[in-house]
């Protein structure tokens, strides 16, 4: 057998790396699924993408709602009797055109009315008396413009002289104590991901810690063979991206399952609301990153907590 | 190779039954594929150097005090001493895994105290160590742990595998290559600790007690071989107790540990011998 020439034989730092890949991956024995950690990594992210998907949500919601309701103004014509009721109705519709800004008027119909009102005051075609119960006329009207209180207040002077009965409400108005509490839903989902997070980042220090001390003999073995700690920290590197990239993937399929059975179920409800807030793509393409996040997430403080442990050995 | 090196490699085949060829080769390649990382040694050139050095575990008295001497390429040395005498502490800070509580210690010409962890790693490669307890990583192979130290070198598959086979040829165990630790005898085990602190070809051989699990005989081969490394460059190292082994080399230096200190039955500290290389 010959020997090798020089000019081929390796051990530089460019290819000690690439080789290096093999070797390492046999240093420290790999539990993998049988372990608990995979496990861990599957709650930790399936609990994530739930409440980011809670979270994108509500976004959703919000900006849909926001985007219906925010140049919108319900005028309502509160006179009890029905002949005086309509001639309101039309001095104001009439008033209401001529006005600058408005984008478009609505009068509710009737029929529209009463079912609205129907499970307070029963069907007007069951219970006469009901029907006999004034309701006002709703007229919707829409702002080219966001709705201020100026505005407002010009409608209101505009419709005073025809419509003394009218009252004029900005739908944001009424609606802003909603927004704010689905905000803070929103916020409350969003600390849920960062606390998530950090509980993957706690978990996975337990468990370096742990493989650490488990192998601590091999540990110092390869030390003591002129082995360096960037290697050695990419051992626990890789062995714990590849514990968080599958027990990622059971987490985000697990996640999937809930998030759609929840979507179908919340469908059904048919409340204009909460079926304006769907996932669009974007949102599924960030629920995807999720278990990509947490594996870089668990590799990056798998390498930290390691790098940190082996500068305490000489 | 000169016509005894002959006999004392025929000697070891006698145990290890494979030819002389394969010995020789096993050394070669495992030379050619550290041959980019190794300084040149000329001779005259100190390989280590204890100047002054002492160590003291916490806050108990040193355990080590006051040693200084330099080690030559391509000598070979029995350490010596009683039980607790310290040899185990200083083979730790020849194969760098302590630092000395003071002192001077030189490793191939660099000052292995200042220099920075990161350094130490390359230092490391050059020394081969034989620990008492053999330390083989349990769950790799016999193979594996051989190939150990190249692939933490960063050597590829294709390149490990003939000199790994080679010197597994090379100490009987060529047929429990696939063999874990555990179903290996403590003389099997021994034999693979030992390829494994050669397969690199190292500067520097650290023996713990190599023959203290084995029989008489056996205990011979292995100095036969680590006799046969020696020859070829490397400087090795034997701590011992035991004195028959001492007496199955002729004219052996002797580095004597007592409580701590050494002394220097044979000179050779005073008077370190230089090969020339």
């Amino acid at each position: 057998m010959s020997r090798a020439s020089p000019d081929k034989s390796p051990g530089r730092i460019g290819r000690r790396r690439a080789l290096f890949a093999r070797g390492e991956a046999e240093l420290v024995p790999q539990a993998r699924l049988s372990g608990p950690m995979p496990w861990v990594i599957a709650i930790m992210v399936a609990l994530t993408a739930i409440a980011l998907a809670a979270g994108l949500t509500l976004g959703n919601t919000v900006t849909a709602a926001t985007a219906e309701i925010e140049g919108g103004v319900t005028v309502q014509i509160v006179e009890p009797r029905t002949d005086l009721r309509e001639r309101e109705v039309t001095r104001a519709l009439a008033a209401l055109k001529v006005l600058p800004g408005i984008q478009s008027i609505r009068l509710v119909p009737q029929e529209e009315l009463d079912k609205l009102v129907a499970p307070w005051l029963g069907s007007v075609d069951e219970d006469p008396a009901a029907a006999a119960i004034p309701v006002p006329a709703l007229i919707d009207v829409r702002l080219r413009r966001p709705t201020t209180r100026s505005q407002v207040a010009v409608v209101e002077e505009a419709l005073l002289p025809v419509a003394p009965s009218a009252r004029v409400d900005a739908q944001a108005t009424w609606l802003r104590p909603v927004f704010d509490a689905i905000v803070s839903l929103q916020w409350l989902a969003i600390a849920l991901v960062v606390l998530l997070a950090g509980a993957l980042a706690a978990a996975v220090l337990l468990a370096a810690r742990s493989a650490l001390g488990t192998n601590r003999d091999t540990i110092e073995i390869v030390h003591l063979l002129g082995g360096t700690d960037t290697q050695i920290a990419r051992v626990f590197q890789r062995s714990i991206g590849w514990d968080a990239a599958g027990g990622g993937a059971v987490g985000l399929a697990l996640a999937m399952m809930v998030i759609l059975g929840l979507g179908r179920r919340f469908s059904g409800l048919g409340a204009g609301m909460v079926s304006s807030g769907g996932l669009v793509w974007t949102d599924w393409l960030l629920l995807a990153l999720v278990p990509l996040l947490a594996t870089l997430l668990a590799m990056l403080t798998a390498r930290l907590t390691v790098m940190h442990a082996l500068r305490k050995m000489l | 190779m000169r016509q005894d090196d002959d006999q004392r490699l025929h000697g070891s085949e006698l145990f290890f039954p494979h030819s002389l060829t394969a010995i020789a080769r096993s050394a070669y390649l495992a030379h050619s594929v550290f041959e980019d990382e190794l300084m040149s040694i000329t001779a005259g050139d100190e390989i280590v150097h204890f100047d002054n050095v002492g160590l003291r575990y916490s806050t108990d008295r040193e355990v080590l005090s006051d040693l200084s001497f330099t080690l030559f390429p391509g000598t070979f040395y029995f350490l010596t001493g009683a039980s607790g005498a310290g040899k185990t502490s200083l083979l730790r800070l020849l194969y760098l895994a302590q630092r000395p509580s003071r002192g001077v210690i030189r490793m191939f010409g660099k000052d292995a105290i200042t220099t920075p962890r990161s350094g130490l790693p390359a230092m490391r490669r050059r020394i081969g160590v034989v620990f008492q307890d053999f330390r083989l990583v349990p769950h790799l192979s016999a193979f594996d742990n051989v190939a150990l130290p190249l692939r933490v070198a960063g050597f590829g598959e294709r390149e490990i595998a003939g000199p790994v086979a080679d010197i597994l040829d090379w100490v009987g165990l060529a047929d429990r290559r696939d063999a874990r630790p555990a179903t290996l005898s403590g003389g099997e085990q021994q034999r693979i600790a030992i390829a494994r602190a050669v397969i690199g070809r190292p500067d520097v051989l650290v023996a713990d007690e190599p023959t203290g699990n084995v029989d008489p005989e056996m205990a011979v081969k292995l100095l036969r071989l680590f006799e046969l490394l020696n020859r070829q460059g490397t400087t090795v190292v034997v701590a011992t107790h035991d004195v028959h082994l001492l007496k199955k080399v002729s004219n052996p230096l002797i580095m004597r540990l007592d409580r701590g200190r050494l002394s220097d039955p044979t000179g050779a500290l005073r008077y370190p011998p230089r090969r020339v290389t």
